[in-house]
């Protein structure tokens, strides 16, 4: 690829595992785990997010050599709240259920530290497009884990994916139903959310020795 | 009566961790020294008793529809709601910046072990979370949205209070290594939430059966509905 260097995917795929904002920085927990509960959910939140970021943190960047260091942080809240206002806007005008589903947490982006994070850590430090492809590279990280908590949650809670049943229909005994399955409504509870993350951070630094802490 | 209610219903039955987990990042964060926890707890408390109060205010005033009324008839159709993320936050950041200043000048030593999540505060989803909450679940009087601040701000402590000491103990128990620090912390906070999901027959033990019945729907359906369905109990209450 002649657009990006080595360096620059990097950038990409680092925080996809090894540097994931989640499981690894620990930004940007809260949104995670409250919209989780629906496939769907997730994946718009993710998207909301990538918007949010990647806008940010090209923003920051120009921005970075005018923003005086000691109201920094003043800034970097009016330019995320611009963004989310416009985020928020744009989702109540295309698709009104979903902008009710997710509530107050798309206001929540405001606050979601992936954001204040990456725009302390690397936007003030780098060049725009790097500072872009950086964005995208969290916010994916961070959508892999929304994503994966997502989709066991509203499979084993629900029996579908997306709003399709996948595993059968539950009133009509077909699928899987027909076998005795039931749906194991305790999913849908928020604090499963939690122990699911958790078993996603054990599974994945039992397979990276060099992430393990010591308590 | 309805102060009470909504006092010990914002501390156990809304806690801002367990029941709608708000503020994790720093709950994570910050909650490996009981000392540090309380800290910062206390900092969280301060910022959301004056928050909370004061959005409303701004929610009452300017942002509602129709709430230019008081400038005259012909502001009456305003709407600025789209402006209260913006609105809740510059109020945030402001009171963030003077705890900040409060605690250099009388605790130095507090100051220091917290560190960047002092100014992270601003960006604790608790906070804000606290306000947005308060606007949609429309809360009617400045009394009750004070008590809301101030029990969702306790809730908080609570949490990060517990989860603290359960941490300084965990440090002497055999975990399996990938599972060491988050990943525990995670399961715990889970298990906790399972507990804390119990409160929520407390208020209404001696009350009539509808209620009770409401009640464990409120807890049983995700938590899309379940925002939904304590923004209206709260209407109910009041």
């Amino acid at each position: 690829m002649a657009l990006l260097s080595k360096k620059d995917t990097k950038l990409i795929t680092d925080p996809l595992a090894d540097n994931n904002p989640i499981t690894i920085q620990v930004l940007g927990i809260c949104s995670a785990l409250a919209i989780t509960a629906q496939l769907k959910a997730s994946i718009v939140m993710a998207l909301s997010v990538m918007a949010v970021l990647a806008i940010g943190n090209v923003v920051i960047s120009l921005m970075r050599n005018i923003i005086p260091s000691k109201i920094r942080i003043i800034v970097q809240l009016v330019v995320v709240a611009a963004l989310v206002i416009i985020v928020d806007q744009v989702l109540k005008a295309f698709s009104y259920e979903l902008s009710k589903t997710l509530s107050v947490f798309v206001g929540l982006i405001i606050t979601n530290c992936i954001i204040m994070g990456r725009f302390e850590a690397f936007a003030l430090a780098n060049g725009p497009w790097r500072s872009f492809l950086d964005g995208i590279g969290n916010a994916a990280g961070y959508g892999l884990i929304l994503v994966i908590v997502g989709f066991f949650r509203e499979l084993l809670g629900s029996g579908t994916l997306l709003g399709f049943k996948v595993l059968g229909d539950p009133i009509e005994k077909t699928g899987l139903y027909a076998i005795g399955y039931e749906n194991n409504g305790f999913m849908l509870l928020s604090p499963m959310a939690l122990i699911v993350v958790g078993i996603i951070i054990w599974v994945q630094r039992s397979r990276n020795e060099a992430l393990v802490e010591d308590h | 009566m309805e102060y009470i209610e909504l006092f010990f219903k914002s501390i156990f039955i809304d806690n801002m961790v367990f029941a709608t987990f708000l503020g994790m990042c720093s709950y994570l964060a910050v909650s490996k020294k009981v000392s540090t926890a309380v800290g910062l707890g206390a900092a969280v408390v301060f910022v959301m008793l004056i928050t909370v109060p004061l959005n409303w205010l701004l929610d009452q005033y300017i942002l509602q529809p129709g709430a230019l009324k008081w400038l005259g008839a012909e502001y009456a159709d305003y709407d600025l709601s789209f402006l209260s993320f913006i609105l809740f936050i510059a109020t945030i950041a402001t009171m963030v910046q003077l705890v900040e200043i409060i605690v250099e000048k009388f605790s130095p030593s507090l100051y220091n072990s917290l560190g960047i999540f002092l100014p992270l505060i601003a960006v604790n989803c608790a906070i804000l979370g606290g306000s947005l909450f308060m606007q949609s679940r429309e809360i009617p009087t400045l009394g009750l949205a004070t008590v809301y601040g101030v029990g969702s701000g306790i809730g908080w402590f609570l949490a990060i209070l517990a989860i603290a000491a359960i941490r300084e103990k965990i440090r002497y128990s055999n975990v399996p290594p990938a599972l060491r620090g988050l990943g525990i912390t995670f399961i715990i906070t889970g298990l906790m939430a399972i507990g804390f999901m119990s409160f929520g027959g407390m208020l209404t033990g001696g009350d009539d059966e509808g209620a009770k019945e409401e009640q464990t729907a409120t807890v049983e359906t995700p938590e899309a509905e379940n925002v939904k369905e304590l923004a209206n109990n709260t209407k109910e209450i009041n």
